[in-house]
Parts: structure tokens; C-alpha cells; sequence
């Protein structure tokens, strides 16, 4: 992976004036496939048009790989020189496959053998969202806590770092992102007290260069003279501590295990924090600094460069951990290099990334929970009545895993759309006394969680980040947790917890083909160009995470409703419609 | 006491399980009013056994005696100690979820109380948390009876009926069996 700063040339034809392609040139797309979300623009956008909306009707499967594992597979397979790379969730085997070979032999295995006991402390499912790649070795995370760098050639351990200590309740669930030679790595566990954090290690060599807590002194959250926050609220020293009572800072959660995205103009990489711990918004007064929180850092350093609290004291699990797209858009006709973020409270941010001001934040999933967000202020408007705490309040939309939760979505510069696989679910919940004991859940809430108006659980939709408007959208019995991928064949891919892998139209949202796969599909797909030239589409299917929770863990949700923290009231019949197993799918024309 | 007991236990080798166990919970009854100590050293020979298979033929399995059976308060107290040790945050209320359901026919590790009592203390290797130097040994065994009680196993005149903890109705709140089949594009 050579990504070069240097402008590109490819786009020109294919834009509509209005968009400005910079970092989507700036890798210009040779069929390989080498982070999980595409680019460091976070775009899953390929330029391959082999594969369109008048052919993809005829797509065949072309070869399959079982995992041989039954738990959520939520990765993205990575093809980099003629070999796909597979991760799996927990015990996390890192499988090498011959993309030369008729049927991708099967050239190496890599095991870590991580900790058995760590699938315990995993709060959704032993989920595993991917690698990367990055000169010669593929990086990801274990489940107990370890960051691996492992020869793509060879399938050797080059070296392995350990991070943190199961027996605090942390993992490993994301996907790292390398920039500069760092590898990006975020905690899980904002279930179970953890205190959150982002770290820099060298790529090198596995060596720790610096650590972000989301929590505590402003030394520790490396925020120093160059921190400029765009809003008051999100101003001033030692929030991170100021912003709690007593001690809360150090189980308050902020995990950050999710998205990150790299502007290397600007240079500046872009996650949000996960909620603030225990769910209880009772037991921990305050804004909870920064849980929940987008920030701006250097990747060199983590030193902060702006953050905006999207979500000030949460209420309902709404982690800040959703992607982040960059674009740049032509908004009231100014050129805006933006990020845009469809955030768990179902609004999607689109903001000036440079600065951190907010452009929109409007409702992209049915919600009812926030009244509105002043854009001046930056302040975020509650709808009282739907404020947890130590009560029963029902009837909140979205529930915890939000207007959306991790499953990312996609841009197309040729639309000018983003593509959101989200939910439709809403919650009652009753905050009740949180226990902390290290390694356990501190959650402090019986939550049941139920479809939201119209009765469907999830939706695919295509949003205008320039009109800050649903475009159309298409409804899906369960909530669609799988990723996206959209192709300049103006196609649109994602997979549904039945099983159906679905190709649609990007423009009209028209189902254009479909298929069958053995488990339900929370993965998050891609598109290459294999060896002799023809494009590829690959899919894992294997139910589980949050969602799939009742399947994969074989939950008994009909009996108790606050099973998977409440996730499995609404998904007591996805065993009626789906079983476990995960299995690679590869589609080509024929 | 009840170190005193396990010794007494393992110097008279050849009195069959049941009697030492006897031995063991009458200790346990005078333990109460003691402060109560960790779990750490029970052993329960064959009563926790695991597998179905014996070599030789089947034997009877021994019965260890819970202290806590079929007592009402002991089961009320267990379902507090459900909630405060956080057994809840990973099982729910015995639906499951980081761990696995409670309320279940398959045990993993066995459901006779000898079984849980063992799994609660000793942790279990896919992540159930060795509790034996947390939880004192009565406790133990007051969450032995609570999650037995999930599954009928404690006499039903002991066992309070299944607090709702969110107090309404939340079968209307389940899914229709057909859902919403996957539809048409909206605009
Ligand atoms: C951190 C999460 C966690 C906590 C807290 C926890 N458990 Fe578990 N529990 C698990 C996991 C994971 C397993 C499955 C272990 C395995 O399969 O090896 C398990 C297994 C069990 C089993 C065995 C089930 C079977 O089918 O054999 C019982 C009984 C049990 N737990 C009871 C409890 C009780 C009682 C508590 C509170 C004292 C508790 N657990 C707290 C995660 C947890």
C-alpha cells in the first residue's frame, strides 16, 4: 500500500462538478483492497465497472471458504497482491488464500491462540472486524488483547504487543488503521467500566509511541496548547476530569473501538469514543468528558487537535463510534472539506473538518429521543422525556445500538450519496444500582428493545449529504448490520441477518440480483480484480455480533427479553430464520 | 471452621463422599454466624462430575447436599447476589449474553448444584469468571439455588415468581412471528 499525497488523475470524468475527489485520487483504486473501509477516506467507493447495473442480474457464485468458526463474522477480507486475507472472530486465525489457484487454495493459517477466557469479558459477540495492510505484513487485533503483525508472504509473527489486561474487561475488536508507519488501535469494553483510549504503535516494531485516554487529565487525553475545540462547551482545561465526580473518570468508559479515518492533507485522523460507563446516567453526573465525543488528532503524536461532544452526558448508549467519510463537498456554494458521521443518536454530522464546526445534523433513522442541534452552538437539544436514569422510561428511539451502529457505510463521488445500512428499533429502559468489580459488566440498566414504527428493524438508504436528505430507502425485517461497498458500476452491495446478499441500484435503490447465503450476513463486503483481470465480489456470511447475539450465542430471549442487554427482545426469532456458520462467498460474472 | 472440615476431610480418605459432605455442610451451618470465608478448597470428588461415560460401567452419582435448597429466602438472597456480583451484566436474567442462558436444558458444565457450585467457583474456560476468592461459600450457594430456580429445579413453593423487572407486559413488544418481509424501495 503506497498512498501517495500526490494528486490523481482518475476521477475527473465520473464527477458532477460539485465534488472534489481529493483523497479518493489520491489512492487510485488497482483493484486491491487493502483496509477494511477502502481508503483513509473511509469511502468503500471502487472504481471497478466491470460488475453493472445492466450485468450484475447474471452474477454467479464463484468459489466459497469455510472458516470452520460459528461466531459473528463481522471482517473485511483484504486481497493485496493476488491473495485474500481472511481475520475471523475469537480465536482470530488469520487465513491466507492463493487468489491464483482455481477456488483460493489455501496457503497458510496464522493462529495467535488468544485467551479463551477473553471471550467472556467481549460484550456483543467474539467479533473481529478486520486487518489491514501495510509494506509487506497484515496487522489486526486479538480478542484478549494483543496487536499482531504477521508476514503477508510467509504467514510468520513478525511481532506481537500486548495492549491491556482482560481482567479489566478490555479487548480488541476493531479493525486497526496504519498512517505513517503507526498502527492505530482502540480498546473495546465500555460494558464493563473500562476507561477508553486510542494508541499509536510503530509499525515497525510493536512499540507503544503514544496512548489517547478518553478520560481523565488533559495529559493523559493529549490535549495541549494545540487543542481548539470549535464549541464553548467543548473548551477549556481538564475537562476530563472536571466533567465527573470524584474518581467516575477512571471506569467511564470512551472505548474506542471502532472507525478511524486519515486526511493526509490536513493531517489529522478521526474516530469518535464510544459511551460513557455504567449505563445508569444517574451514577455519573456531568458531561462525562469525552465520552462519546468526535476527535481530530495527530497520527504521530495523538496529540488533540479539536473534538465536539456529540452526545454530552449520554443517556442511552449512544457511542460516538461510527465512521467517519471525509469529503469534500460544494455546501451554499463554498467548497467544505467535511467528515460526515451517521452517529448512534440517528443524526448524521456533517462537519468542517478542519475546524470541527458543524454544516447539518439532521435525523437520518426515526428518532425521538433529541428535540434538535443549535448549529451555532453546537449544543445538542434532549427531548426531556426520554432522559434515562434510575426509572423505567419507554419508548425511546433509537435504542442503544442506535439510528446505527458499527456497520459502515459508503460514498459514491458518482451519486454524490452515502450508503447507510442502519436500524429501526426503539427501547424501554429501567436504570437500576451498578456494581462495579473489575472484568465485570457496569451497566446499571435492564434495557428490552423492539422494532421501531412500521414494524421493520432495519433500512438501507441513500443520503444527500449536501441536501442533508434521505434519498430513498429500502426496509429490512432485521436490522441491516452488515458493511456496504458501492462500485462506479453504480452498484450498491450489502448482506441481510437472513442471509441475502443483495446488489442494488445506486441511483434508484431497485434490487437488482440476489443470493442465498448459509448464515445471516453482519461482514462488511468488497470488490477486487482477480488475477485474470475480472472483478470479484466477496462476502463473509456468519450471523452473530449484537445483533446476531441470539443466534451465535444461542440466547434464550424468548424466555428473557433483556437478553444481549436488552438487543435480544428484538431479535428473539432471528433463530427461526437464520443459523450460525461462517463461510466466505465469491461472486464473479460468469 | 471451615478449613478445619476440609481437613477432616481429606484424613479420612475412606469415608464415602456423602458423609464427608454431610460433615461439610453441617460446618456450614455453624459457619454462619462466623465471618464468612473464601472458596477456595471444596472438593467434591465425583458429585461434580461431567461426563456420562464411566469407565467400567455407570455408577450412581454421589448427591451433594445444598444447604440452600428449597428455602425461600436463600433463593431471594440469591437473586439479590445475581444482581450484585454482576452474574446479570453477562446472563441477563437468564437469557444470556456475554455469557451463556441460564435458563436452559443443556448444561455445559452440568446443572446438578455440585456442577454450578464448581462453576461459579472454579470459572469455567470460555470466560466465566473464577469467583472462588470473592464469593463466600454460603453465597455460593444461595446462587447455586437462585439459578436452579430459573429452571424449576427448586421446589416452586421456595421460589418467588419471576419478577418482572420492567413492569409491563413486553409480549406485545416481541417481533410478529412473520415480521416485515423485506420490501420495496421508498421515497
Ligand atoms: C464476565 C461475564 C460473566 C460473569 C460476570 C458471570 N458469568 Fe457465568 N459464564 C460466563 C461465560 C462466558 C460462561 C461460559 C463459559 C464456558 O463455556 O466455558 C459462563 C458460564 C456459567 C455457567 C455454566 C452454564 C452451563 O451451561 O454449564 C453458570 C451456571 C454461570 N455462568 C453462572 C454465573 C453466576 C451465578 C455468575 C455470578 C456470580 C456468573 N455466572 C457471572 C460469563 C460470565
Amino acid at each position: 500500500m503506497h498512498i501517495k499525497t500526490a494528486p490523481g488523475i482518475a476521477f475527473g470524468a465520473l464527477s458532477l462538478g460539485w465534488l472534489l475527489f481529493a483523497q479518493i485520487q489520491n489512492q487510485p483504486d488497482d483493484g486491491q483492497w487493502v483496509m477494511p473501509a477502502k481508503n483513509f477516506a473511509s469511502t468503500r467507493f471502487s472504481t471497478l465497472t466491470q460488475i453493472n447495473t445492466s450485468n450484475v442480474k447474471d452474477l454467479k457464485l464463484a468459489w466459497t471458504f469455510s472458516t470452520g468458526l460459528t461466531r459473528g463474522h463481522e471482517s473485511a477480507p483484504l486481497i493485496v497482491n493476488d491473495t485474500m486475507y481472511i481475520v475471523t472472530p475469537w480465536p482470530n486465525l488469520l487465513y491466507a488464500l492463493d487468489l491464483k489457484q482455481p477456488g483460493g487454495t489455501l496457503k497458510w493459517t496464522y493462529s495467535p491462540s488468544p485467551s479463551a477466557s477473553s471471550q467472556g469479558v467481549a460484550c456483543c459477540d467474539v467479533v473481529n472486524r478486520g486487518g489491514a495492510y501495510y509494506k509487506g505484513r497484515i496487522y489486526y487485533n486479538t480478542l484478549d488483547m494483543h496487536t499482531v503483525a504477521v508476514d503477508a508472504n510467509t504467514g510468520k509473527e513478525v511481532w506481537k504487543a500486548t495492549l491491556g489486561d482482560i481482567n479489566r474487561g478490555e479487548t480488541l475488536t476493531m479493525a486497526p488503521l496504519i498512517v505513517k508507519g503507526k498502527v492505530l488501535v482502540g480498546n473495546s469494553g465500555g460494558e464493563m467500566g473500562v476507561r477508553g483510549w486510542l494508541a499509536g504503535l510503530d509499525a515497525e516494531n510493536g512499540k507503544l509511541l503514544w496512548r489517547a485516554y478518553a478520560t481523565g487529565p488533559d495529559k493523559d487525553v493529549l490535549i495541549g496548547p494545540n487543542f481548539k475545540p470549535f464549541y464553548k462547551q467543548d473548551q477549556g482545561s481538564e475537562l476530563g476530569t472536571k466533567t465527573w465526580q470524584g474518581d467516575q473518570w477512571k471506569t467511564g468508559g470512551g472505548t474506542g473501538w471502532s472507525w478511524i479515518s486519515y486526511d493526509p492533507e490536513l493531517d489529522l485522523i478521526y474516530y469518535g469514543t464510544a459511551n460513557p460507563g455504567p449505563w445508569n446516567p444517574d451514577q455519573r453526573p456531568g458531561d462525562n468528558k469525552w465520552t462519546s465525543t468526535l476527535f481530530a488528532r495527530r497520527p504521530d503524536t495523538g496529540e488533540a487537535i479539536w473534538a465536539y461532544q456529540t452526545n454530552p452526558h449520554d443517556v442511552h448508549d449512544y457511542d460516538d463510534v461510527n465512521e467517519n467519510i471525509l469529503l469534500d463537498l460544494t455546501i451554499n456554494g463554498r467548497l467544505r472539506k467535511v467528515l460526515a458521521h451517521p452517529d448512534r443518536n440517528a443524526r448524521m454530522y456533517i462537519m468542517d473538518r478542519a475546524t470541527g464546526e458543524l454544516i447539518s445534523a439532521e435525523p437520518f433513522a426515526f428518532e425521538n429521543t433529541t428535540e434538535s442541534v443549535d448549529l451555532k452552538t453546537g449544543e445538542l437539544k434532549l427531548n426531556p422525556s426520554k432522559i434515562t436514569g434510575s426509572k423505567t422510561v419507554r419508548d425511546i428511539c433509537p435504542a442503544a445500538p442506535g439510528g446505527k451502529d458499527w456497520q459502515p457505510s459508503a460514498f459514491s463521488p458518482k451519486t454524490g450519496w452515502i450508503y447507510l445500512p442502519h436500524n429501526n428499533l426503539c427501547m424501554e429502559f429501567q436504570g437500576t444500582q451498578a456494581n462495579y468489580i473489575a472484568g465485570t459488566p457496569y451497566l446499571g440498566a435492564k434495557v428490552r428493545m423492539y422494532p421501531g414504527p412500521g414494524g421493520h428493524r432495519g433500512e438501507f438508504s441513500a443520503w444527500d449529504p449536501v441536501k442533508a436528505k434521505t434519498v430513498w430507502s429500502v426496509k429490512e425485517m432485521f436490522p441491516a448490520w452488515s458493511g456496504t461497498v458501492v462500485t462506479a458500476g453504480d452498484v450498491v452491495f450489502y448482506g441481510t441477518m437472513e442471509g441475502w446478499f443483495k446488489a442494488l441500484d445506486a441511483r434508484t435503490g431497485t434490487l437488482l440480483w440476489q443470493f442465498k447465503t448459509g448464515s445471516g450476513i453482519i461482514s462488511q463486503p468488497v470488490t477486487y480484480k482477480g488475477p485474470d483481470g475480472k472483478q470479484y465480489v466477496a462476502v463473509l456470511s456468519g450471523v452473530g455480533g449484537w445483533a446476531g447475539a441470539t443466534v451465535a450465542g444461542g440466547l434464550n430471549a424468548k424466555k428473557d427479553g433483556t437478553a444481549a442487554l436488552g438487543f435480544g427482545n428484538a431479535m428473539a426469532d432471528l433463530p427461526d430464520h437464520t443459523t450460525k456458520g461462517g463461510m466466505l462467498y465469491v461472486f464473479a460474472l460468469p | 471452621m471451615y478449613l478445619r472440615c476440609l481437613r477432616n476431610l481429606h484424613s479420612y480418605r475412606l469415608l464415602s463422599a456423602g458423609l464427608c459432605l454431610l460433615a461439610f455442610s453441617a460446618c456450614q451451618r455453624e459457619k454462619r454466624e462466623l465471618r464468612p470465608s473464601p472458596t477456595r478448597l471444596v472438593v467434591f470428588s465425583d458429585a461434580a462430575r461431567q461426563s456420562d461415560i464411566q469407565p467400567g460401567g455407570r455408577q450412581s452419582q454421589p448427591v451433594v447436599a445444598n444447604p440452600s435448597h428449597g428455602s425461600a429466602y436463600e433463593i431471594s438472597e440469591g437473586a439479590r447476589l445475581y444482581d450484585w456480583y454482576n452474574c446479570s451484566g453477562c446472563h441477563a436474567g437468564g437469557g444470556g449474553g456475554m455469557g451463556p442462558p441460564l435458563i436452559k436444558t443443556d448444561w455445559i458444565y452440568g446443572g446438578e448444584p455440585a456442577n454450578i457450585f464448581d462453576t461459579i467457583v472454579k470459572g469455567r474456560p470460555n470466560g466465566m469468571p473464577a469467583w472462588g476468592n470473592r464469593i463466600p461459600e454460603y453465597q455460593v450457594w444461595q446462587l447455586v439455588s437462585y439459578v436452579r430456580s430459573l429452571n424449576n429445579l427448586e421446589p416452586t413453593s421456595a421460589t418467588p415468581a419471576r419478577t418482572d423487572t420492567i413492569q409491563q407486559d413486553t409480549a406485545g413488544l416481541r417481533p410478529r412471528p412473520t415480521g416485515v418481509a423485506s420490501s420495496g424501495v421508498t421515497k
